[in-house]
Formats: structure tokens, sequence, C-alpha cells
């Protein structure tokens, strides 16, 4: 790992202010440490993020669960407020990585990390989520951008994600045996009048699968759903899993999450 | 006293251990040490034009880089292969030179080329980046199947092939082939695993200017073996002047068997600087350059009669070498493997045929059951395959076909001493509830789910091995194992063993042992190993032969202590030597009141005479002092056997395979601590079922390893596995005077064909290979609707 300068910010302003062309947010490190030390990525300037209270904390009101950016995968998945409002949510901050993972990465450099195969980008689309930054509001349909890639200007620092409550929700994964990152998830949500069905793990970026969102909004059963023929085009092939094979645990997990619903 | 031997007495390392107190080789830290970073190949195979260390050399805190030419120009030794084999034609085999540091070509991605040696790691590597290599790209070589139609890697070895090698009567097998009602055939891949030990290797190597002696600090399950090699083929440095340490080591599992470049490199060049040097591999070059296991593709025949009794067994195997032929790199494939292969039962007829091939990938060597694991997956799949044919039930095949009467000689080479199979079969199905099989798998079905069960039968050969036996093979050392057993004046007990712990409990173990024979606590005893200053010279620790033989070492030297004993007591006591027994640490004169304690009799050895009398507890003849060393050479392998039978259920829709039972009855022979053969068996098991299900290395066309890292090579996890059911049925070796049997491989070896049968069965019999991934079993469930809805 090559030397770079350690900086903690006290608030956004802050941090914005130190953020140049060659420096990072740090928050829960999980991605930006193992690249530096790997050589992958280098930075003259960490700016950390984690000591800024506002960036840290859950809010439910009625209609929706507003959680800061630096707020830790355990914090989500011990909440019982998220429990309550969005069980699915909570469930899937419990299911990434591991205890050493979830004590340490946060929501918001998951989210502005944008791993093609991270499990928060799945909750963002289907729960039809609010990215706040300093600077704005990004709904997370434009949010994601492509693989690694997000509407996020340099400097720009997300402050909390505002997710709307479902009616119903569900995020069922099939996991890469190694790694156990989503080979693919599948992220279903019934809000009043639609149905997202976000996917992770199967494309190069998070989507709203439009044809099962449709069928499901329809009617909201798995049997509208089953043995859709999905197109594998665009999707990801590795040793793991063949994009035919994917563009099936995309049907099957959406079954699942409707049936888990 | 009550015996320690069978109770589960708490592990005595447990304490450090678990405290954080273990003094692994990466915790040693020498005075004014350095550190070495190993500048790797990138690519499979290519020739050196160039290599320039002037950039590298003005890096901050570089202390010297030393390349191939170097450590050509000192004539240090290669890397050596420890068994030679020859082949079927009476040639002998082909190994290529494998320099510690390569000078003109590189064969795999991750072979050295030169170390960078600096005061800190950080500018260590740092350096190494600027080291230039020009390389001459060549293409790899590096498909199993593929490799004796593949570029010549080593000049003068035609085909990439070491050799060609047959153990078995061709002629005969033929005959019973055409006598054969059936024939059963089966092609299948044996995986490449990366044997995954959690300690990553490392070394510290230091230099005594003083005594000129150079000082080795490695990871290694074999001191002794690895200071021989040193200095009788790497010419580091003569043995009396090279000591090897293998401190605490955190598993081993066959890849610490080798002595490595890194050993060589560091220890040569400790010398060179007069300095110590200090190597940690980090865990990506881990699964680069320790050896790998397994790689074989095989096809096998099962020549059989109607009502199922096998007659004639061909085996058609090309094993993969990787780059270099390493130590256990040329038998694992062959003795190891090919007598086992006809398995546990009676089949007049065999051979085994297996051509090993050189390709562009880390060598091959012994992983835990080395050969073994190969041989049973081959008859065991081959055999479950029959009963499917013949329509036989697959356990009462099995049973059709074991031997009855013992010692049985097995069609190959084997001559096993001790065993009842069909007792283990029987209590492996009940313990399995085999009888309600049909109905779970009911309830699977209604479910949706396919549910299968397999059966595995193996015996193995291990408890390595009598020296006469393997060295007619071609070993090119003995395998006798080495004990000494000091008593303190004040009565405590060190035993110093030529065998190693990484993992295998033998503080615990080997003093249960020796508490036993002496009557001394346990709490008194202390088993020493793992460093060449202190113990006589020992072989180490792989086959699982531990027990059997540096075990037994330990009983001998300890008769030999209890037979001094006696002399001593009856000459103080005034008695004949004859009458004199020994009980519970107690030598009494029998038929009399008459007794000394051992501890008594060891202070006396030690202050040998009384004040004020001119008189000695010691017989005339005796010495003073009270240590006794034995080399005990096995008369024969043992030959632990058992039945293992699991229990799938596969999701047709993700292809997702739950291994919802898993059962073991194996036969250790005696159990000194079953706390720790459980333990044994766990590990055994999960390396074995990860073969199955999760563990695969996998190279590119180009030689690149795609798995190297967790991210993609898959360790199974405890979510992974049921609750292992473990049984045993004992029968003891008639071959060692403890009547135990080695149980360290059982688990590997046994499980991926008892998984995969298992997995084949849920399958309505396709075949898949080795792992059963969700999306090659999604595929055959694919198929298999397919097909029944053909059939409907």
């Amino acid at each position: 790992m090559k030397d770079f300068n350690y900086h903690s910010a006290k608030d956004s302003k802050e941090a914005s202010k130190l953020a140049s062309s060659s420096s990072a947010f740090l928050a829960g490190g999980m991605t930006t440490i193992p690249s530096m030390k790997l050589g992958l990525a280098t930075y003259k300037d960490l700016i950390d993020i984690k000591n800024i209270k506002k960036l840290s904390g859950i809010k439910v009101s009625g209609k929706s669960v507003t959680i800061g950016a630096a707020t830790k995968h355990v914090e989500v998945s011990n909440s019982k407020d998220v429990k309550k409002a969005i069980p699915s949510l909570s469930s899937l901050a419990e299911g990434i990585g591991d205890p050493q993972v979830r004590n340490r990465g946060t929501i918001g450099g998951s989210i502005a990390n944008n791993d093609p195969s991270a499990d928060y980008p799945s909750a963002c689309i289907a729960l039809n989520a609010t990215i706040h930054t300093n600077e704005r509001k990004i709904e997370a349909a434009k949010f994601f951008k492509g693989m690694f890639e997000t509407a996020l200007k340099k400097g720009e620092l997300i402050e909390a994600i505002e997710f709307q409550i479902p009616e119903k929700s569900s995020y069922q994964k099939h996991p890469n045996p190694a790694s156990r990152y989503a080979i693919v998830g599948v992220y279903v949500a019934k809000h009043k009048g639609d149905v997202n069905v976000a996917v992770t793990g199967a494309k190069s970026c998070v989507y709203n699968d439009k044809e099962m969102s449709k069928a499901l909004t329809g009617n909201f059963s798995s049997s509208s759903i089953d043995g859709m023929d999905l197109d594998s085009s665009e999707m990801n092939s590795d040793m793991h899993a063949s994009a035919d094979f994917r563009a099936s645990l995309v049907v099957t997990q959406a079954k699942k999450a409707v049936d888990a619903c | 006293m009550a015996s320690l031997v069978g109770s589960r007495v708490e592990r005595k390392e447990d304490k450090r251990f678990l405290t954080g107190k273990g003094r692994y080789t990466a915790d040693i830290n020498l005075a004014n040490q350095t550190y070495a970073i190993f500048v790797r190949s990138p690519h499979a195979r290519a020739s050196i034009k160039k290599l320039n260390i002037d950039k590298a050399l003005k890096s901050s805190g570089v202390v010297s880089i030393l390349t191939g030419k170097e450590i050509a120009d000192d004539k240090i030794g290669g890397l050596i292969a420890g068994w030679a084999i020859r082949s079927e034609d009476g040639t002998e085999m082909k190994c290529p030179g494998n320099p510690p540091l390569a000078k003109d070509n590189v064969n795999f991605v991750g072979d050295p080329v030169a170390v960078v040696i600096a005061e800190s790691l950080a500018e260590a590597k740092e350096a190494a980046e600027k080291v230039e290599v020009d390389y001459k790209v060549l293409k790899a070589v590096t498909s199993t199947a593929d490799a004796m139609n593949g570029d010549t890697i080593h000049e003068g070895i035609d085909k990439n092939l070491c050799f060609d090698w047959l153990l078995g009567d061709r002629q005969k097998v033929k005959e019973a082939f055409d006598k054969a009602d059936k024939v059963i055939s089966i092609d299948i891949i044996n995986n490449r695993l990366i044997p995954n030990a959690m300690e990553p290797r490392a070394c510290v190597a230091d230099y005594n200017a003083a005594s000129e002696e150079i000082t080795l600090y490695t990871t290694s399950q074999n001191p002794h073996l690895s200071r021989l090699i040193m200095s009788a083929f790497g010419n580091v440095a003569p043995e009396h002047k090279l000591r090897v340490v293998a401190p605490d080591v955190g598993g081993g599992f066959g890849s610490k068997i080798n002595v490595y470049n890194e050993d060589i490199v560091c220890s040569w060049a400790a010398k060179k600087i007069n300095r110590a040097i200090k190597w940690v591999a980090e865990r990506s070059e881990s699964f680069l350059t320790d050896i790998h296991g397994r790689d074989h593709v095989t096809h096998a025949e099962l020549a059989v009669t109607k009502d199922g009794k096998f007659l004639g067994f061909k085996n058609e195997t090309i094993a993969n070498l990787g780059a270099y032929a390493r130590v256990f790199g040329t038998v694992t494939p062959t003795y190891l493997f090919g007598p086992c292969a006809t398995g546990v039962y009676e089949i007049p007829a065999a051979y085994t045929n297996v051509k090993a091939v050189y390709t562009n990938t880390a060598p091959v060597d012994a992983y835990r059951g080395a050969g073994r694991p190969e041989a049973t997956y081959t008859i065991e799949r081959l055999v479950e395959k029959a009963s499917m044919e013949l329509g036989i039930d697959k356990t009462e095949l099995r049973i059709k076909n074991f031997p009855t009467a013992f010692p049985f000689k097995q069609t190959l080479v084997h001559t096993v001493d001790s065993g009842d199979y069909v007792a283990g079969m029987e209590k492996a199905k009940q313990m399995a509830d085999y009888k309600g099989f049909d109905a779970r798998r009911k309830e699977s079905e209604a479910k949706g789910k396919l549910r299968g069960i397999g059966v595995t039968s193996y015996f193995e050969a291990c408890g390595i091995a009598p020296s006469a036996a393997v060295m007619s093979l071609g070993c090119g050392v003995g395998l006798w194992e080495s004990a000494e057993v000091r008593f303190n004046p004040t009565g405590q007990v060190t035993v110093y063993t030529g065998s190693h712990s990484h993992g295998q409990s033998h503080q615990t173990t080997f003093a249960q042992i020796a508490a036993d024979e002496l009557g001394v606590p346990i709490e008194n005893i202390d088993i020493v190993h793992g460093d060449t200053d202190k113990g006589t010279f020992g072989m180490g620790t792989y086959g699982s032969r531990s027990l059997a033989v540096g075990g037994i070492a330990i009983v001998n030297a300890c008769k030999k202590i209890v037979e001094k004993g006696k002399r001593v007591t009856a000459k103080m006591l005034e008695a004949n030597p004859e009458d004199v027994e020994f009980k519970d640490g107690e030598f009494i004169v029998s038929k009399s009141n008459k007794k000394k304690t051992i501890g008594e009799v060891a202070f006396a050895c030690y202050l040998p005479g009384v004040r004020d009398e001119m008189k000695s507890p010691l017989p005339e003849g005796d010495e003073p002092g009270l240590k006794e060393t034995s080399f005990y050479d096995p008369s024969n392998f043992s030959f632990p056997a058992g039945t293992h039978i699991a229990e799938v259920e596969i999701d047709p829709e993700t292809g997702h395979v739950k291994l919802e039972k898993y059962t073991a009855c194996d036969d250790f022979g005696r159990i000194i601590n079953p706390m720790v053969v459980e333990g044994q068996v766990h590990g055994g098991l999960a390396q074995g079922i990860g073969q199955a299900l999760y563990e695969n290395a996998e190279y590119d066309e180009t030689g690149q390893l795609m798995t190297g890292s967790y991210m993609d090579y898959t360790m199974p996890r405890a979510d992974n596995f049921p609750e292992f059911n473990i049984g045993y049925t004992c029968t003891h070796a008639t071959t060692n005077p403890l009547g135990v049997k080695g149980c360290g491989e059982a688990g590997a070896i046994a499980a991926p064909p008892t998984v995969m049968n298992a997995v084949i069965d849920a399958l309505g019999g396709q075949e898949v290979t080795m792992p059963a991934t969700a999306e090659k079993v999604w595929k055959a469930c694919k198929n298999l609707k397919k097909s029944n809805a053909k059939a409907a």
C-alpha cells in the first residue's frame, strides 16, 4: 500500500472541501482498503466520514425509512424500527458479507461503490429510494449508472438513503458459493399500485425487471412469472454461473421472493 | 491407575492456541532481520530474455537482490522428487531440473525468478516492483488430458511424460473381461484442489558467523527431512551446520512436506548477507505456489457377472504433476493410488496404468489422502454405477464382493492384516437409517425436491511405511520413525518424537501413550518435536503415520526404559531381574512387598551412589542416566476401512445440493483419544465434502489461476455441513503393539465418492463432475425433466 494522507472530517462540508481528483471518502473501507492494499487503487487523501455524527442513524416515518450513509449494516439489521417497517431490508442487511463486514461496512459505502453484485442497490431500486447527498436528492432509478458507476459527482457525498415503505417485500439471494456475494439477488416490493422487481448480480448494474414487474403488478402471485424466459444476452457470465443459469435464477429467486411476501 | 489410552483427555495444546500464545514461524522476529519478497513469473511458460535489477537496487532500504544466476553460480541445488518411478517399458522417470530461482525458463505462474531483501517489508515490496524481467512468452500447456499433445515444456521430456507406469497384469485382466457378463465403464475427473492450510507458508533464516550454522524456522511437517534434502541436494550447508525448526504449524495437509524454493533461497541468502531474513507468504502466494492436490483424468472399467461378482478391473489414468516433480509428487499417483484402486473388494484381476504428465501449473503433490482419495473415487463411483446397471442394491453388491477372511491379500500389492467390512457396512446402514431412505425420498419429492443416497466402502493404506518395502519400490528414504524418552532425575519425562504435530494433537495423545507405558502422570510428560537440534532424526508427519509409526517408537522406547528399570530395581532390592514386574509406575518384586517407584528408579539412575557406602544401584553393564531411543520400522502399512453414507436433497430450480445427512462408520483399530479422532474425522470430511461440492482449482488456457483467492475458490464453511453422524467398528491392527490404524485421511478419502454417489443417485444416474456446483446440477435436473417427460 502506498502512503496517503488520512483526514477525519467533522462535517459534510469539510469532507467535501477536502475532496480532490486523487481522494476518496472512507466509510467502512470494505472495498477501498483492500483495493489499495492490492495496489488496484491509490489515493493521495483518504477522507474519513465515519465521525460525522449526522451521517449515522435510522429514522422511520409513516411512509419512509431514512438511513444515514455511515450507518453500519449491523445497525440496520438490528434495528427494531427497520424490522417493523421493512423487514426485508433488515434481513438483507443481515445477509451481507460476514460479521466483520457487517460491523464495519456502511450502507452509503455500498451504494456509492455500486458493485454489480452488492445487495443494497437492489433495495434502493425496489423501495423507490431517494439518495440524499450534500448537494441534492437523486432518485434511485437515476442513481445507478453502470458497473461501479453512479450519478455522484466528484466530492459529492451521500448523506442518507430514504426508502419508501412498501406493502409487502422480500429479498432473495442465490449466493456465490465462494465469496457469498449475490450471483443473483432479487428484491421484490409491492407498493400501492405497482410492483418493483430489482435484480442485482445478474447484469453489469442493478436494474428493475420491467417484464416481471408488469406481470406481478397485474397479478401478485409467483404463478404469473413461473416459467418466464428472460433474455440472457446482457447477463453476466463467469466460472460460477453462465448467463443462461443467471437468467433462470432471476425468475426462481423472484418467485421465491413473491412467495415469501 | 486408570488407563489414559482410550479416554477423552483434553488437549494439552489448546490452552496456548486458544489464548493466542501459539508460536508460529511468522511470530518469530530476530534481531536485525531483513524481509524478503519474491519476484514471481506472471506467465505460465516463458523464457527469461533479460533480468535487470539496477533500478530495484537503488530503491530505498534494499539490502540485496539475488537471482537465478547467483544461485546457480553458488551451485545451490534444486527441488527434487523423492520417489523414483519406472515406466512399464523399464525406463526411469524423467524429471526436469527445478532451481530454487529460475534462471532461463519459468514454468508456472508464481515460479520465482529473484528475491529482493530489504530493511522493511514495504521497501522489499516496492523494490520488487522495480525488478525488470523481459520474458519471451511461450504457449502454455495446462490441460491434464491433453498435456501429451502440447508443446514440450522441458527439453528432452517427450510428450511431457514423466513416466507411463503399470501395476498389475494386463493379460489376466483381458482374460477376466472376456469372461464377463457385463462391463461397467466410467470416465471421471478428480478435480484439482488447493490445500489451504490456515497458516500460510513462512520462513525465517538466520546465519551465525561464529558457529557457521544456519538456522531455518519454517512451516514444515518434517524438519529433519527438510534438512536432509536441503543439505544433500540443495548444498545449502552440511547437516551438522543446518538447524531446521518447525515450531507451531497451522495445518499442512501434505502441503508442508516439501522443501520449497523460499526455504532454500532464504537459508542460502542469510549466509550470503550475514543477516536474518524473514519471508511470510501472502494468501495469494499460497494459492499460486503451495503444492496442489489430485488432478487426475481417469477411464476405468469393471468386469462383472450378472449376479454381481467382480471379475476384473482396469484403470487408465492421466495424472497431472504440474510444472515439476516434487517430493511425493511421483509416488502419489502411483504406489499410493494404484494399489488402493481395487478398493475393499476381491477382484481376481486388475491393473492400474498411470501416465504422469507435466503442465504449466503449480506442482501437484500429496494432499490429505494422497492417491487414496483418487483411488477410492475411481472404484466407488464404478461400483455404484454397477449397482445401478445390474439392479442390485448398492450395499448388497458391495458385501457380495467383500473379503471374508483376514489377512486379506488384496489384488495388487497389500496384505491387509485386519478388518471386518461387513460389520462396518451393517453398522453404517443402521446409523444412517438406510431402510428409511425411500420414505425420506418420497417426502422430498412431495416438496418438489430430488433426494439421493450414496454409499462408499473404503480401505486405505497408511502409516507409511516399511522401509525395505518402500525403498524397493523407489522411495529415496526409509520411512521408519524415531522416539527418545528422557527421564529427568526428579522424575518428569520428556519425549522427543520425529513426528510433527501441525494440528494432530500429539502433545496430548503421545503423552497419553507414554503415561500408560511409564505410569507417570500425564502432566509430568512433555512431548517435544519440530527441532533438528533437539530430537534425533525423524521422518515427520504425513500419510497418517504419526501414531502407527511414531507412536510405536514411543512405546518401544518406553519399554526399554522399563527393562532398565527392572534391572536397576533388582539390584537395589537384591532380587532377580526376572522376578521384577512393572505396573502402574511401580517395579514390584513378585511374591514380596518390596517395590520401587519409577521416580525412585530414575533418581537412582542419575544419582547412582549413597553417602558413606561404596554402593551403586546400577547393575554391572548398565550406565548411569535414564534415557532410551527407538527407531521403529513398521512391518506393514496400517489399513483403516469403513463405510460412509450420505444423503442429499437437490432443489431442481436452483441446482442447490443440500447435504442432509452424513454417516461415517470407520475402523481405526484401537483409539487413543476419541475426541481427537472425532476432530480428525470432521476435518477430513470437511475437505472431502469440499472436494465433492465446492473446491476446484481452475487454470485458464494461458495458465493463469482463475481461482486465486477466496472470492473464487470455494472453501467450505460450517454452514455447508450437517451434523456428522460418526461411529466406529474396531478391529485391532495385528502388525503393531498398540493395535492402531491411521485416522487422519479417512474422511478426505471416503467423502468425495460418498457425496457424489448421492448426488448422482438423486439425478437418476446422470454423471456430473466434481465439484457438483449449482449450475452443473441445475443442467442435469433440466435433462432429467426432459427425459422423464419423454418416458411419460
